[in-house]
């Protein structure tokens, strides 16, 4: 590793501390519906959405029960549209290579994954779904399932916003349909409308003219594949979604011609995660426990990232190489692609640039690792947030009992109701990983996807289950996951992984709003301190570590022990 | 404590209970031990169905162990409460009454009697159920409860109208109203609580049972998988794991791994918890209670007998203009004289020990005590001379006697007026005395702050609790007693609804409101706190009204009471991150036993996960049954510290987990690789042998 790498992926590190506390005060404010620069644009918008809905619709307040079935019936006509849109996209206009309806088992895995904004792909985009179906269907969810994200969050923020001494108020959580407006044409439009331009910039194509066949210098016919891919990419990384227009997503030179448009979409994927940590900081007034979790959140990115690092660049016994280069874009090189590929599975993203399954084993590990936490390392839109405060609330209350007190945070108290929905929340998606990894690599119906066999083949089957199930997205390859089996199983864990979390979450919100608030005091169990986020911290790698242990070790952990001793499978 | 824990009696019963607890029904109820007992069944039955090794009957012994242990520390709490039952029990044993009604008296037995009949009790007497005293007064011993000897007073009216059940009537006769139903009396429900039998899980130990369930849960599913993962591998690698990767040992992984030992010893610490109360001479009403003990945050204090002594005590004599202090000493010992409170004698003693004066004694013909009143606010008495002069000396309140001397056309001096603001700014009380209309001077009477209660305050105040001072007294006085005691605040000049409005107010302000309380004024406050404390002696009212009530009628015991409570809910916290802290080490124990030896090559003995074995176990079967069996033995080793609590220290919360942390977190990650270790050298010594 050389010094320039090392700059490379420091610069990101700090370009991202710069940058995500400054967006995060501007969603903050924006999101509570004061003025701002983009008011203009983003006003006339808000309004049509509140002329269609309704003015009661729109501004009523809202409970938990509420929110959640607003939240849940415009997720489950999302997927039912999506569905239907891939089903009929040959009838339907804007397909220019008079694309077929993709399989049913296809058509559901998909719309599953952009819903749950995990953006899976069983499928290679250029050649399988139209433009109608990447625009209206998949562009549009790539927005609203990153909404819907926000939304959550704003809806446990707000229950812990009341200050000790007043009267608790559990009704007046929000109104989702405010909010994911709201957060769509304030937040996420014009960022990728700004991104995209600057994509453009760079050399991304933005054009609907079709594929061009060109003659290369050897004289071959090749197909250059073309669309509307800048608008695609921007919300793509900007959303934490990862589906990439081209199949081979931003290792694509059209999806990512440059070094700066290589740096620029990599920060992306963190940038509005981050903010988001900052705007639960600043709603709550309270930044030191935005900076703890951050300092979270960094410190495990910083740990995975340099297990990486270490690892590719320590090399292959087996190939005698000092880096292993095998599936990396040569114009990015080790460095920016071990950046990308923690970032990408840290983030709930999902997005690549260059191959996982080629990553040397511990490197695969950290990667699968990232996501096996619940997708809370900075984590999806809002998602990745409100993921770690489940994280928060367990270690409250493990930690808490501790210091003789039933365990509070924010001075509300946690107590069983709470405990419940935190374990439901973190639990499910560990068991749907380890339940259908197990199905899969004992039936055939699993093992015939596999290209490779050995240790290898398990980490690329508990890859795509835990990338599912967190609804990550990004896949080891080597795995043909576009079979029935797969396509239902990985559906059903991308739904697992996102709504058995988001119920619970958006329950405990109601719970804590109904909550006193007690006051601060000496006996008070601080959660943001030093020793907190070290707690934290521990917590996350034990509860996640003990999980996943056992399926590790005959995994990536195997894996590297035997490339070690120079055997491949 | 630890010879109570080994003592004969107790263990005894405790062992045979142990077994008696393997009832599934009783397991179920808690789900950790649930498992292992389902684990520890379904190994014992597949030692029958294939060719079972000694191993794999090792194994299942150390899960039964596992399970027998667990009870055992259930069964030891419970035998301690039960000690302590029985001492009060023998005072319950066929209780005769005199029943009353309408003048008719009938002898029945106690437990004929009905809420609200009313029975007659004479010296002699037992008390035969919980009553008010409707009639009379007496003296009455209540050891039984309290285990103290001094007999107490009870009479109608007031507040010491209380009698509990069980207890003996040594002088006069009463007339008590029954106000419980036979088998519902107070120490029937403190025999029940201590015995266990009406024990509810408390909201905090249903929480912690959640997080210990959904941990079991996800081992379940970890477990469950890993057997398949192991199936891939191994035919991946073309070798046969069917010998080490068997049910048993798939069991005792799962028996590791999840929290036996928190989920073993949580129901001992809970009982241990009420116990270390009812050693302090307090009753708590409900487990929850004690947890809310833990969570207070505001300690509402009565001024006197918790922060001060009793009473108010003469400490110095200021003389007015004209008068010498001993002819003031004199005069108010004369005044003093047929003055029997406390403050009185302080007066006389104070006078004997400054100026060696004895107290006089007079003759009723020549005296004539007036006493004390609420209108007058004075005492004293009028003395009649040889020279038949009548001298009048009374001694009270600074304004009742300034009326009393202009009444007699006499002037009330400035410089005594400025002395009497000056004691009352000190927190003292000045006691003005005159003689007919003439003004000799104060008597500076002064509350004593008890000794090393400002330190406690301060203790209590790092740790985040703060402490209101509650008195009748006005603000002057109040204020002055807080600064020397150090309390955070204090309320001057209460009355029991400012009190219950106070609490009201805390409470909103989202703070736990702790209190003492014996009068039946007190009852609203006692039931709106959220620790109501009733004094033993107080009237039945507060007794009902509270959450817990002290036999010893000693409001300092208040802050015992909280920190009881705070070591309660520590002990859990700490044993669960001890608990789940020694996971790790038995996945480094478990996991390279069961592979070590996957894709090893032909030449090999191990494979590549041998390097996982960083204790360097033996062999894969010792080092399995190291892990179980130190998974049983931890549970067994750590029954003392349930039942005593982890150790208390008043120190900050940040201190305090810090402190908690390195023990139980840092010690939980390394102890169990000694631990392990040590079992598998003396298993490898004696399997050798």
């Amino acid at each position: 590793m050389t010094l320039r790498d090392f700059i490379q992926v420091l610069t990101m590190l700090i370009a991202l501390t710069a940058l995500a506390p400054i967006l995060g005060r501007w969603i903050a404010s924006v999101l509570s519906g004061e003025r701002h620069v983009l008011h203009f644009l983003s006003r006339p918008m808000e309004g049509l959405v509140e002329k269609t809905l309704g003015r009661e619709t729109y501004h009523r307040d809202m409970g938990a029960r509420d929110y959640l079935s607003a939240l849940l019936c415009f997720n489950g006509i999302g997927l039912i549209f999506l569905f239907l849109l891939q089903m009929l996209q040959d009838v339907l206009p804007l397909n220019p290579q008079q694309l077929p309806a993709p399989s049913w088992h296809l058509a559901f895995n998909s719309a599953v994954s952009f819903v749950t904004n995990t953006n899976w792909q069983s499928y290679a985009g250029e050649v399988t779904y139209s433009r109608l179906v990447q625009m209206l269907g998949f562009g549009v969810q790539n927005f609203v399932s990153a909404a819907t994200g926000i939304s959550v969050l704003l809806v446990i923020t707000r229950a812990l916003q009341a200050k000790p001494g007043s009267t608790p108020d559990a009704s007046k959580l929000g109104n989702f349909w405010r909010d994911l407006t709201r957060s769509t044409v304030t937040v996420l439009l014009p960022l990728s409308i700004l991104f995209s331009i600057v994509l453009v910039s760079q050399g991304v194509v933005q054009t609907f003219s079709p594929d061009q066949r060109i003659t290369t210098l050897e004289g071959a016919e090749q197909t250059i594949p073309l669309g509307p891919a800048a608008s695609q990419i921007a919300i793509k990384q900007l959303g934490t979604n990862g589906g990439g227009y081209f199949n081979v997503n931003s290792a694509h030179p059209l999806e990512n011609p440059t070094p700066l448009s290589n740096f620029l979409e990599c920060l992306a994927i963190l940038l509005i995660p981050a903010a988001l940590v900052f705007t639960f900081g600043n709603l709550l007034g309270r930044r030191r426990e935005a900076w703890t979790l951050y300092g979270v959140m960094m410190f495990l990115l910083a740990t995975g990232l340099a297990i990486s690092l270490w690892s590719e660049f320590g090399g292959n016994p087996a190939l005698g190489a000092q880096a292993v280069m095998e599936g990396k874009e040569t114009r990015f090189g080790v460095a920016n692609s071990v950046l990308w590929s923690t970032i990408t599975s840290a983030a709930s993203n999902g997005s690549v640039n260059a191959m996982h399954s080629s990553l040397t084993p511990l490197a695969g590990m950290v990667a699968t690792f990232n996501m096996m936490l619940g997708e809370i390392i900075f984590g999806g839109v809002g998602s990745g947030l409100y993921g770690i405060l489940l994280f928060v609330l367990l270690t409250v209350f493990l930690a808490g009992l501790m210091v003789g007190r039933t365990p509070e945070y924010l001075g509300r108290k946690i107590e069983a109701y709470e405990i419940k929905m935190v374990l439901i929340g973190l639990l499910a998606p560990s068991c749907a990983v380890l339940f259908f990894s197990a199905l899969a690599l004992v039936n055939d119906f699993g093992l015939s996807s596999l290209a490779n066999k050995g240790p290898h083949g398990l980490s690329e089957i508990l890859y795509a289950f835990t990338s599912a199930a967190n609804n990550n997205g990004s896949a080891f390859a080597g795995l043909n996951a576009n079979t029935p089996f797969y396509n239902v199983s990985l559906g059903l864990s991308m739904l697992i992984g996102r709504f058995a979390v988001i119920v619970p979450v958006i329950f405990i919100a109601g719970s804590m709003a109904s909550k006193r608030v007690a006051p601060a005091s000496a006996g008070t169990f601080k959660t943001d301190s030093l020793l907190f986020a070290i707690l934290l911290i521990s917590t996350i790698l034990i509860v996640g570590g003990l999980t996943f242990l056992p399926a590790l070790t005959l995994g990536p952990i195997v894996e590297h022990l035997l490339m070690l001793s120079g055997r491949t499978f | 404590m630890n010879s109570s824990l080994f003592n004969a009696q107790i263990l005894k019963p405790a062992i045979i209970n142990s077994f008696r607890k393997l009832d599934p029904r009783q397991q179920w109820e808690n789900p950790v031990m649930f498992i292992t007992e389902l684990g520890a069944l379904i190994t014992t039955l597949s030692l029958f169905s294939s060719r079972a090794t000694w191993f794999e009957w090792q194994i299942a012994l150390w899960l039964w162990f596992t399970v027998l242990f667990a009870n055992f520390s259930e069964a030891i709490a419970e035998g301690r409460g039960k000690a302590q039952a029985e001492s009060l029990k023998s005072s319950r044993t066929d209780i005769r009454a005199k029943r009353t009604q309408n003048g008719v008296t009938t002898e029945v037995a106690a437990t004929e009697l009905r809420k609200g009949d009313r029975v007659i009790c004479a010296a002699g007497d037992v008390i035969p159920l919980d009553g008010e005293v409707v009639e009379g007064i007496a003296t009455v011993d209540e050891s039984a409860i309290t285990g103290e000897s001094a007999p107490v007073v009870r009479e109608s009216g007031g507040d010491r109208s209380a009698v509990t059940g069980g207890t003996r009537v040594i002088s006069d006769r009463i007339v008590v109203q029954i106000t419980v139903e036979p088998g519902q009396g107070f120490i029937d429900r403190m025999i029940s609580l201590v015995e266990g039998a009406s024990r509810q899980k408390t909201p905090n130990e249903i929480a912690l049972g959640l997080v210990l369930t959904g941990l079991t849960l996800i081992f379940i599913i970890a477990v469950g998988s890993l057997k398949f993962l192991a199936d891939y591998s191994a035919g991946a690698a073309g070798q046969d794991l069917s010998g080490i990767v068997t049910i048993p040992v798939l069991v005792a992984l799962l028996v590791c791994l999840i929290p036996t030992t928190i989920g073993g010893l949580l129901s001992a610490i809970g009982i241990s918890g009420m116990d270390r109360l009812i050693q302090k001479n307090v009753i708590a009403m409900s487990g929850r209670a004690v947890e809310a003990a833990g969570n207070i945050d505001v300690l509402l204090l009565d001024k006197t007998g918790t922060i001060t002594l009793g009473n108010r005590m003469a400490s110095a004599f200021i003389a007015a203009p004209g008068a010498s202090q001993e002819e003031l000493a004199r005069i108010a010992q004369l005044a003093s004289l047929a003055d029997e409170t406390p403050e009185g004698r302080s007066i006389v003693v104070l006078a004997k020990e400054k100026f060696n004066l004895r107290s006089e004694s007079l003759t009723p013909h020549e005296a004539m005590f007036v006493p004390f009143t609420a209108q007058t606010r004075m005492s004293g008495a009028d003395l009649t001379n040889s020279d038949r002069e009548i001298r009048k000396i009374r001694k009270g309140a600074a304004d009742a006697i300034e009326k009393w001397i202009k009444s007699l056309g006499g002037v009330f001096p400035n410089e005594v007026h400025e002395a009497v603001s000056a004691v009352a700014r000190s927190g003292g009380t000045p006691l003005v005395v005159a003689e007919n209309e003439r003004v000799l001077g104060i008597v500076h009477l002064k509350d004593i702050v008890k000794n090393g209660i400002r330190e406690r305050f301060a203790e209590l105040r790092k740790m985040g609790i703060k402490t209101m001072m509650i008195t009748g007294d006005n603000p002057l006085t109040a204020a002055a007693i807080a600064a020397e005691a150090g309390v955070d605040d204090f309320m001057a000049e209460t009355t029991p609804e400012d009190k219950l409005k106070r609490i009201r107010s805390e409470q909103n302000g989202g703070h736990l409101v702790a209190m003492t309380g014996d009068g039946t004024n007190d009852a609203p406050a006692l039931a709106q706190a959220d620790v109501g404390v009733a004094m033993n002696t107080g009237t039945q009212a507060a007794r009902e009204a509270g959450n817990m009530i002290d036999l010893d009628s000693n409001p300092t015991k208040l802050i015992e009471i909280v920190e009881t409570g705070k070591q309660l809910l520590m002990t859990r916290g700490s044993l669960t991150t001890f608990s789940v802290a020694n996971d790790v080490a038995k996945y480094f124990a478990i996991l390279p036993a069961l592979f070590g030896i996957l894709y090893a090559t032909s030449g090999e003995a191990h494979g590549p996960l041998e390097y996982l074995n960083v204790m360097r176990l033996s062999s894969p079967q010792s080092a399995i049954l190291s892990a179980v069996i130190f998974n049983a033995l931890i549970i067994v080793a750590l029954i003392p510290l349930a039942l005593k609590g982890v150790r208390y220290r008043a120190l900050p919360a940040a201190e305090v987990l810090k402190t908690n942390l390195m023990i139980y977190g840092v010690g939980g990650l390394i102890a169990p690789f000694v631990g392990i270790k040590l079992i598998d050298v003396i298993l490898s010594i004696w399997i050798g042998a």
